[in-house]
């Protein structure tokens, strides 16, 4: 690739996952138009998914999913060490996601229900920064493709990349969407962090925030809004816990 | 064959974390003399407990939850997760939704049968480590199969907002419709496709299969009118057919020592579900037959690796249904999309043919509309005896005929991934 007239030497990048669906990844291979050219913009090294290559010479490792297990701590530890830069990719890297919803229950009550007498192993769900530093979050359930790129290629570049700062609300209202707050649902939209062009909302179903909160965002407002509108704290609680992502800034 | 064996035939395989399949998984297969003394296909991918998690929760919400069992086919479980409330519910869908529904079905099945044949799977044939290399020496059919991918992916956003974690769907239907105007151009993007799966059969002509059989019971469900990819009666081709409510008594959860992850089993100690039990049992209904017939592929046939070729058929055959499909829409006022139905207590249990084989989802929910209990039974866990049992019987077969142990284990490699696993949604 060449960029203000100089050859840029191709980054070795890695992908890596913990416990998760692997659809982040996915979006990656499914990114058609442009799937060829990304993946002539970097060097591949390790891509279990789609490669048997497994080198440990990365630059930029993109870590998928949230930590639930012992051993998982020690391998994500060792691509810490061997990363110059590493990515969370996704809403369960980012803030454990649906996974953590585990966590509402003890680790033996989860375990008999699933398995029996069976003891597998497994721990209260946590994000990858509860580990280790990471330097970028790319957080979505799954992550955008197209801002996946926007991102990828800022970082080869090196230059900055920076988030929207308001809501996805934002983005609705762009897109002519009706608003499902006044159809009667909890819709987390004028909280969550733009960037998705609100496309829940476009398929009528709400946000949940799993890009987690937005930096210009008004809970208080929405809180009160929600119980005016006569829903529960329990019906708010399991959404604005559904993917664990607000918990920083919704609070009941 | 045994005759064949002699004092070099002990082999030791050992593969951590099989690359080129969705997850986490081990093989383990140790012969000596010619005889298999231990095999082991080892799941160590990290449980998510998705049953535990569902209980207690809106039963709207049950769907959006389970879709991220996989990134793959999240729109087979979220169609699993609104039938089994449906039925617990006793919700009729409209038909105009029934039809969106597998539509967008339809599209997952092509996105996920082209990532598994050409990611997954072609690297094999060609002693690649991955399709990087093979992109950049067959560039012009790999933008065919991009270009194809592209469709499958476009059917899915058409429908329902994206590929991985649909946003169209509700329980009682679907709750957006497309324009007609985009099911217009959708269909004629499908038809514009054709010459490019031609050029992907032409280019699987080329390949050779390893030649090998074993003669297994395959399982799915059962087509009345159509070939069957949502709900219905079970069938299995040693002549076993249930309800869908029977589906405890049709997979048969069992443990053997050797091995870590769950077995079932039907009328023999395993069985196979995916593409290939597909066509195996439901031939007739098959819109692609002709390509079927090109390849020889007849039912009932017997050959693990030739799942490859009846997800290629089934990619034809979607192709073929998602036009009739979209054609039916063009004539319909497209209304009638979503049931309205009172939230009462009940339970309910619903199979779809997703890509990888039959998935169940199976609730209790309560009178408040929470869910209670909650059991997912995974096509790749129905898969896994059969996959180890497929294993021992290869591994014989080979040494028999003189292979060295990197040839043998290139080929349980490629065995594993004819099955297309998806262990991530195995260990949901």
């Amino acid at each position: 690739m060449n960029y203000l007239g100089i050859e840029l030497k191709k980054p070795k990048v890695a992908f890596f996952d913990f416990t998760g669906c692997e659809g982040c990844q996915l979006q990656i291979a499914n990114k058609e138009e442009t799937f060829i050219d990304f993946i002539s913009k970097v060097e591949v090294v390790n891509f279990r998914e789609i490669s048997s290559e497994k080198r440990d010479d990365y630059e930029i490792a993109f870590v998928e999913g949230a930590i639930t297990r012992q051993d998982e701590i020690g391998r994500l530890k060792h691509i810490r060490k061997n990363a110059k830069i590493l990515v969370a990719l996704g809403t369960c890297a980012c803030y454990g996601g649906v996974n953590a919803i585990k966590n509402k229950f003890s680790i033996k009550d989860v375990r008999e229900e699933v398995y029996g007498n069976n003891l597998v192993d497994t721990m209260a769900v946590q994000s990858v920064k509860e580990i280790v530093d990471v330097d970028f979050e790319i957080p979505g359930c799954p992550i955008s493709k197209a801002e996946f790129e926007d991102i990828a290629l800022n970082l080869i570049l090196g230059a900055d990349f920076n988030f929207k700062k308001y809501p996805v609300c934002v983005e609705c209202k762009q897109n002519f969407n009706h608003c499902l707050l006044d159809e009667g649902k909890i819709c987390l939209g004028p909280i969550t962090r733009a960037g998705c062009s609100a496309i829940c909302i476009g398929g009528k179903l709400p946000c949940y925030g799993c890009r987690g909160p937005a930096v210009e965002n008004n809970w208080p407002s929405l809180k009160q809004t929600l119980i005016e509108k006569g829903f529960s704290l329990e019906q708010i609680r399991e959404k604005i816990s559904f993917f664990n992502s607000l918990h920083e800034v919704a609070k009941l | 064959m045994k005759g064949n064996i002699g004092i070099d035939s002990n082999i030791s395989i050992d593969i951590n974390h099989i690359t080129r399949v969705e997850g986490h998984g081990n093989i383990h297969v140790v012969i000596e003399n010619g005889k298999l003394v231990d095999a082991k296909w080892a799941v160590v991918e990290t449980p998510r407990f998705f049953e535990a998690m569902l209980r207690g929760m809106s039963h709207e919400m049950a769907p959006l939850l389970t879709a991220r069992i996989c990134g793959i086919c999240s729109i087979g479980h979220t169609l699993a997760s609104l039938r089994a409330t449906e039925r617990a519910l006793g919700i009729e869908i409209p038909d105009t939704a029934r039809k969106i529904r597998l539509l967008a079905k339809h599209g997952e099945t092509l996105q996920s049968h082209l990532l598994h044949l050409f990611f997954l799977v072609v690297p094999d044939f060609f002693y690649e480590s991955s399709l990087i290399p093979f992109v950049r020496s067959n560039r012009i059919l790999m933008e065919e199969v991009l270009r194809l991918r592209g469709l499958a992916n476009s059917m899915c956003e058409t429908i329902a907002g994206r590929t991985t974690h649909p946003v169209g769907f509700c329980v009682g239907g679907v709750s957006k419709i497309p324009h007609k105007k985009e099911l217009q151009k959708l269909r004629k993007d499908i038809a514009d496709r054709f010459s490019d799966l031609e050029q992907a059969v032409k280019f699987f002509k080329r390949l050779e299969l390893p030649d090998f059989v074993r003669e297994t019971e395959f399982v799915s469900l059962k087509g009345e009118e159509n070939y069957p990819w949502i709900g219905g009666d079970l069938i299995s081709t040693d002549g076993v057919v249930k309800s869908e409510n029977d589906y405890l008594a049709m997979t048969n959860e069992y443990k053997e020592n050797f091995t870590t992850s769950k077995f079932t089993k039907l009328s023999r100690n395993s069985f196979a579900v995916g593409a290939l039990a597909r066509i195996n049992n439901n031939y007739r209904w098959l819109k692609a037959k002709e390509l079927a017939e090109e390849f020889v592929l007849r039912p009932v046939n017997h050959n693990p690796f030739m799942n490859n070729i009846a997800q290629l058929v089934e990619c034809m055959h979607v192709m073929l249904e998602s036009c009739d499909l979209i054609d039916e829409l063009l004539d319909d006022s497209l209304r009638d999309i979503r049931a309205e139905y009172e939230v009462k207590g009940g339970e309910g249990i619903g199979a779809v043919e997703v890509p990888r084989g039959i998935l169940y989802h199976h609730y209790r929910i309560d009178e408040k509309g929470l869910i209670e209990k909650a059991n997912c039974v995974i096509p790749t866990t129905q898969n896994n005896a059969n996959i180890l049992y497929d294993m021992a019987a290869l591994v014989e077969q080979e040494i028999a005929h003189g292979k060295s142990s990197n040839e043998v284990t290139k080929l349980c490699e490629m065995l594993v991934r004819s099955y297309d696993p998806c262990i991530s949604c195995s260990v949901h």
